[in-house]
């Protein structure tokens, strides 16, 4: 059952001014698969990861070569809309970063970017998702509160609720539990093995287990290249690389 | 060990003469306000009668009192925010989130720097040429709205970029990753999330400006005016100059008008002190990053 790479990576090579950061990356990434980033700090991985929705274009000295096609399209050349692809491919940040607002806005605001007023649907919106993320129950009489009177875990929920409303195809993840409690952890974890029934995800983590428990496939990166890249179980329990027998078994980063 | 001992000692002592010598410091301002308070409350206080508030300025000191200082007051307060407001936060935002590393951005930084610290009466002079000469405005509350305007922009403007600085950048980070614009991030996010910066700092500078009298007087607000300004267009008298007009009479009675407006004028400005230290407060409560 081939299918077609709903994320194609060729040949990549990202420059910050002249620091080499990202050296000839190819990668394939298929529908409805959790694709993990490891390797050490410094390695490229959010600049990676930051490639596929052009976060890093907001950086000054970013240079890229090479091609992304996402769902067939290069997402690199001048007519495509920055902002109709960020729509499409959702990012949830390291640290939960909601919007000072009420726990509702924070969901619908990419709704309201868009135009839409409709309150019903929005309200329909607002409660599929916060299901969804398994936050309903907690904040469903708080919805005109502050999100920022959540807890962390409760927030992080809350910025995937807000990632989804949209109606993404992919998200992306940047270490999404690392400032958070071993049981928001689970719960987030939980959360994103559910999630790829509906979407394509790929997180970046520095947590061997998590990686081994969420992700199908594995992606260990070091120093900007692409080391290796495997089925999730292979890559754990039969490197081909050396170096990547090193890192999973903490000898080195 | 006993030199670190004695050094330690030494500086324990500087610490305790410090701590003594601001703490007096800080008494002296406070007991001068105090002092300063007490004695225009004594002076002014029986003066503030009903009477006061609604009467036009009159020859006989008993006569006269502040409705046409007052109205003209909040006509500026009002005409002065809508002037302003959009003219301080387009140019702040765009110094703080677009113009940032461009030459001309960089020259109109370093003069609106300059801008903030020009003393009130060449705004003053700048204005009668401007507003009341060349555009033929007059000595008109428009005129004196535009001055003020002038004169507070800087501050505005250095609020308002102080406030947008203070929003972290992975607010804007968490727009731009739902897919708004540049444009739909200011406005839907970052914005809201600096008012309270911002609407402090316009309340700080509208009472500034309702303070001021030097560049109202040169660009000729009424000394002595005995209608009430209904159209910006209209002649005007605001609180202080009405001050400076009742002080430099020589009869006790309009001396007593002073002090009985300076405590209005005061009264206004802490009112609107205090709202703009609530606000602030309430923002930082609720925005906790
Ligand atoms: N904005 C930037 N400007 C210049 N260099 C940068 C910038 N961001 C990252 N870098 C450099 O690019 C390299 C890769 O950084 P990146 O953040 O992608 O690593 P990472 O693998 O995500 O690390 P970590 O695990 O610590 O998050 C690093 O050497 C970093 O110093
Ligand atoms: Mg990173």
């Amino acid at each position: 059952m081939q299918q077609e790479p709903i994320i194609s990576v060729k040949n990549v090579d990202v420059f910050y001014g002249n620091h080499h950061v990202i050296k000839n990356v190819s990668l394939d990434i298929f529908p409805n698969e959790v694709v993990a980033l490891i390797g050490p700090s410094g390695c490229g991985k959010s600049t990676f990861l930051r490639l596929l929705n052009r976060m890093n274009d907001f950086i000054e000295s970013f240079r890229m070569n090479g091609q992304i096609y996402i769902e067939n399209k290069n997402i690199y050349t001048r007519h495509v809309q920055v902002e109709k692809l960020r729509k499409n491919v959702g990012m949830v940040f390291q640290k939960p970063n909601p919007f000072p607002k009420s726990v509702y806005e924070n969901v619908v605001y990419g709704l309201r970017i868009q135009g839409i007023k409709d309150k019903k649907y929005m309200d329909g919106i607002v409660e599929s998702m916060l299901q969804r993320v398994g936050l309903w129950n907690e904040v469903k009489d708080k919805l005109h509160q502050s999100a920022l009177a959540l807890s962390g875990g409760q927030q992080q929920r809350l910025c995937i609720a807000r990632t989804l409303a949209v109606e993404p195809s992919i998200v992306l993840m940047d270490e999404p539990t690392s400032s958070l409690d071993p049981i928001s952890t689970a719960t987030i974890e939980e959360l994103i093995f559910e999630l790829k029934q509906h979407y394509t995800i790929v997180i970046v983590t520095h947590n061997m287990q998590q990686a081994r428990r969420v992700s199908n496939k594995t992606a260990f990166f070091y120093m900007g290249e692409l080391i290796e890249y495997d089925d999730t179980i292979n890559l754990f329990t039969n490197p081909k690389v050396d170096l990547t027998h090193k890192y999973i078994t903490g000898k080195f980063g | 060990m006993i030199p670190v001992t004695s050094k330690f000692k030494n500086n324990r002592l500087k610490d305790k003469i410090f701590r003594w010598y601001g703490f007096l410091c800080t008494l002296t301002g406070v007991i001068l306000l105090f002092i300063f308070l007490y004695s225009i409350l004594a002076e002014g206080l029986d003066r503030l009668n009903f009477q006061f508030f609604t009467s036009l300025p009159s020859r006989k000191p008993s006569d006269a009192g502040i409705l046409v200082a007052l109205i003209g007051t909040l006509w500026i307060m009002i005409l002065t925010t809508i002037i302003v407001v959009p003219i301080g936060l387009a140019s702040a935002i765009y110094l703080e989130e677009y113009g940032k590393k461009n030459k001309f951005a960089a020259f109109i930084e370093i003069n609106i720097s300059n801008l903030a610290g020009v003393p009130s009466i060449i705004y003053g002079l700048l204005a009668l040429e401007i507003f009341v000469r060349i555009m033929g405005l007059g000595r008109s509350l428009l005129s004196g709205a535009l001055t003020l305007s002038l004169l507070i922009l800087p501050i505005v403007i250095v609020a308002t970029r102080e406030a947008l600085k203070s929003v972290p950048n992975s607010i804007r980070e968490a727009s731009y990753a739902l897919g708004a614009t540049k444009w739909e991030t200011m406005w839907n996010a970052v914005l809201p999330s600096a008012a309270g910066g911002i609407f402090t700092g316009i309340i700080l500078a509208i009472s500034r400006a309702i303070g001021e009298t030097a560049p109202l007087v040169v660009i000729g607000a009424m000394l002595y005016i005995t209608t009430i300004p209904t159209h910006p267009l209209d002649d005007f008298s605001v609180l202080p100059v009405q001050i400076y007009n009742w002080l430099s009479r020589p009869q006790k009675g309009f001396i007593e008008n002073a002090t009985a407006a300076i405590i209005v004028l005061l009264g206004i400005t802490f009112l609107m002190n205090s709202v703009a230290i609530y606000l602030r407060n309430k923002w930082q409560s609720k925005v906790k990053w």
